[in-house]
């Protein structure tokens, strides 16, 4: 038995377009194995074809066990002992845990008829085989996050498995949680499985890889040991630049400011909130899932309009009670669901761009100006450097980060006075994080009011003037200044003074 | 790069579903006159064709519009027959007190079919749009409920008698055009004109596609359904007067058989099951397709039945076809 447990050098096209050129790639039995690289660097293309999905150019070379294999299916890479966790985890959220973990095995054997005890007992087998507790019988949808993922590892070890590949399986959990997880790939490690994880979380890679292979632009850049990288570097040549914040600019005080909030109140969302928000400032929110920040912005967007409380734009109060006014008013929101609120995935990025501003596009008689629509789409695409090949094309196909770089635009273009960005930087790389945060600055530095809502404190600290903490549903601490660390901010987000007040 | 060859990639694909659209209809052209070479082409046929089609062709139209926007209209054959029947019954009421003039009964009897298609269009509308009930339920309740009122207006029997003047919008001619394919077409350049230059057309297939992301980007999702399953149900209205105009007839269940075949001619024509796309042009292609195989095979005697065998072959076709197409250029 060799050493190498998988090794190839692959290329692949999609419409003539290279995104792998000749990468040369192995994993050792047993090792732990990282891949980086920004979206659309490769990543996920190549882990396609370790698992089958995808078939790579001619020409490919590819050794399992020493021996060379010709074609690679799904069903072959199973075989080889090849396991992969997609992001989306791909669990029936209403069967419960020990059917969610027999059911491959169920299905692989063939019969019509299913027993509940040995479904029970297939999957009682995996979860002490991976050393972890379960509930059973409950439905996977009711799980946390980190309970499913761990579903989804016990139902990857129904059979032999000699190469685990997890695609950002973190991105989810908390830092809590990610430890547990870490423990379990070490503990199947001493099992003698190899484990390869995508990850954009840096911190995690050096915790527990033994090799990094790093990928750009669907070039393999070189395989390195975490004691030769650092965060600088790591993220350095994954995208061959260097991440910069820039500097926070100073906000000067008006009697007047842009938006003041005074008592906004909404049952069983949130109480009392007191904030104001000045022009040019960059303001953070944070707290836990369920800490009321989503409800409060969706409240200022006039989606969950409040019950009481006064909300004053430049002096004027306003009530917000749609969309409509809450655009007329001048507010803008980039919501938290890239995929569902954000963008309508089907059709082209032209017209995703154009849906905010299409009603201001108009010519003779209230009709569409097709020609001018689609040169304002062209400008602002151009501008906010979405890279596509055309604004026709459909944009399920753009990154992460350029679909966001889209509904950015999509905002801006309505000349908004107040912009709030929920959770703008999740699942997007170094490159688009940095192009977001110097786009948060150029519009604040031009007068606009933003609101940041992070999970990252980081994010937050690097990019704002102010941050506020909310925790069930109030305002519990605000933060500013320059003695500021992010443990100070951290421990406020968690630490529970108890009593609900709502 | 290869921007530019996508680019040209992305436009062949665009037209794709017309082509093979425009490619089928020239193939059942060419296929109906070889078989009846004497017959087939002859301006009475054709004439007699272009009697037929509008009324599918309206109600087809009126359900794409329902899909279009992420939803279906059942109700569609219940709306024109109740449409129908109200312009029915003002007619009949009108000829015996006999005091006013034929052209004016006729333009009370277009008015009334209508206002209550209108009013039934709008009824679909605000329970899609407010009381949020799915559309296929909402629709299915109201199809029940019209056809309901529509049997006890008529107590199921047929009202019949129409003034002349009525009876030439379903059956004369203009300068050798029938009446009926020159509303069609009216309506149809209208729809086109709605969908492709209005901001409301706009909407409405970013709607389709995402209701949530439409929200959030501050499209007045309510009012845009409003308006669709208004457009729907008064579609159902004009296609009501030219049913009862060329039977000279209204009954509360003419046309039973035509809810599918209008979803049939909707898919077929490139309409999206699950909403967000679809065209006029590929309507109006896949209505000429389906007619030209139920004339020509009538005209060879098949019966009606074999009819239907054939247009569910040709969609089934087409779906493969597209499959296919649609395989190939994955893989690149």
């Amino acid at each position: 038995m060799s050493e190498i447990f998988l090794s190839m050098i692959v290329s692949k096209s999609f419409s003539g377009v290279k995104v792998l050129d000749d990468v040369e790639f192995n994993i050792r039995r047993g090792e732990i194995h990282s891949l980086c690289g920004e979206n659309g660097s490769g990543k996920s293309t190549l882990v396609k074809i370790i698992s089958g999905v995808y078939q790579p150019d001619s020409g490919a070379r590819i050794e399992i066990d020493g021996a060379s294999v010709r074609h690679l299916s799904s069903i072959e890479s199973i075989h080889h002992g090849i396991q992969v966790i997609y992001q989306d985890l791909a669990l029936f959220p209403t069967l419960s845990v020990a059917e969610n973990i027999a059911i491959g095995q169920i299905l692989a054997r063939g019969k019509s008829l299913v027993r509940k005890e040995t479904m029970r007992a297939l999957a009682t087998r995996a979860v002490n085989h991976i050393g972890v507790k379960l509930p059973l019988d409950e439905p996977v949808g009711g799980l946390s996050m980190a309970d499913q993922q761990l579903v989804a590892i016990c139902r990857a070890f129904m059979s032999d498995v000699n190469l685990l590949i997890m695609d950002e399986p973190t991105t989810a959990l908390t830092r809590k949680e990610v430890n547990a997880l870490l423990n379990v790939i070490k503990d199947l490690q001493r099992n003698g499985t190899a484990s390869l994880f995508i990850s954009h979380k840096l911190d995690e890679i050096f915790d527990i890889a033994e090799r990094v292979t790093i990928l750009r632009d669907g070039c393999k850049i070189g395989t390195y040991n975490p004691s030769e990288l650092d965060t600088k570097r790591l993220s350095f040549l994954m995208t061959g630049k260097n991440l910069v914040y820039e500097a926070v600019s100073p906000v000067v005080k008006k009697d007047v400011p842009l938006l003041q909030v005074d008592g906004l109140s909404k049952r069983g969302n949130f109480r009392d909130i007191e904030f104001s928000l000045e022009r040019g400032e960059v303001l953070g929110i944070t707290g836990l899932l369920g800490s009321g920040r989503t409800e409060l912005a969706l409240a200022l967007f006039g989606l969950n309009p409040a019950d009481t409380g006064s909300i004053r734009i430049e002096g004027q109060k306003i009530v917000i009670d749609s969309v409509g006014t809450a655009m007329k008013s001048g507010i803008s929101y980039v919501p938290e669901n890239r995929l569902l609120q954000g963008l309508v995935l089907r059709q082209s990025v032209g017209k995703n761009f154009l849906l905010t501003v299409h009603r201001r596009l108009t010519g003779r008689f209230g009709l569409r100006d097709s020609r001018r629509q689609r040169a304002e789409a062209e400008k602002w695409i151009h501008d906010f450097e979405v890279k596509t090949p055309s604004i026709d094309s459909v944009i399920e196909t753009l990154s992460g980060g350029n679909q966001q770089r889209v509904v950015l635009a999509k905002w801006i273009a309505t000349n908004p006075k107040i912009l709030i960005l929920d959770s703008p930087t999740v699942g997007i790389d170094i490159a688009a994080k940095s192009s977001i945060y110097a786009t948060i600055h150029h519009l604040a530095s031009r007068g606009m009011g933003i609101i940041l809502i992070s999970d990252e404190v980081n994010e937050l600290m690097h990019t704002c003037n102010r941050i506020l903490v909310m925790q069930r549903g109030h305002i519990k601490a605000e933060f500013s200044g320059d003695g500021l660390t992010v443990q100070d901010v951290s421990s406020a987000i968690v630490e529970d003074n108890g009593g609900d007040c709502r | 790069m290869g921007s530019q060859k996508l680019k040209i990639r992305s436009s062949l694909v665009w037209s794709g579903g017309t082509a093979i659209l425009f490619g089928i209809l020239v193939l059942v052209l060419l296929l109906m006159w070889g078989l009846n070479p004497t017959r087939f082409l002859k301006i009475s046929n054709i004439q007699s064709m272009a009697f037929q089609l509008p009324e599918l062709g309206l109600l087809s139209f009126a359900m794409m519009v329902a899909m279009i926007s992420g939803g279906t209209n059942l109700s569609i054959i219940s709306t024109a027959n109740l449409s129908g029947i109200v312009a029915a019954l003002i007619m009949q009421a009108a000829q015996k007190s006999g005091t006013l003039a034929p052209g004016i009964i006729t333009a009370y009897a277009i008015l009334a079919a209508i206002a209550a298609s209108a009013i039934i269009g709008l009824l679909n509308g605000f329970l899609i749009a407010y009381i949020e009930v799915p559309p296929m339920l909402a629709t299915l309740g109201t199809m029940i409920f019209l056809n309901g009122i529509s049997v006890s207006l008529t107590r199921g029997y047929v009202i019949s008698g129409f003034p002349e003047d009525f009876l030439f919008i379903g059956n004369g001619l203009v300068l050798g055009i029938p009446m009926p394919i020159i509303l069609f077409a009216a309506a149809a350049a209208l729809i086109a004109l709605l969908f492709d230059y209005t901001p409301y057309g706009f909407e409405l297939y970013m709607l389709g596609t995402n209701p949530v992301a439409t929200r959030y980007a501050g499209v007045n999702n309510r009012k845009i359904l409003m308006k669709t399953y208004l457009l729907s149900g008064v579609l159902c209205g004009l296609a009501a007067i030219i049913m009862i105009s060329r039977f000279n007839s209204a009954k509360s269940d003419y046309g039973a058989s035509y809810l599918l075949v209008t979803m049939l001619a909707a898919v077929l024509g490139g309409v999206s099951v699950y909403g967000g796309s679809g065209k006029v042009s590929g309507i109006v292609l896949s209505l000429i397709i389906l007619q030209l195989l139920s004339s020509g095979l009538n005209l060879l005697r098949a019966n009606a039945f074999f009819t239907r065998v054939v247009w569910g072959v040709v969609l089934i076709l087409v779906m493969i076809i597209n499959r296919i197409s649609s395989y190939i250029k994955d893989r690149g």
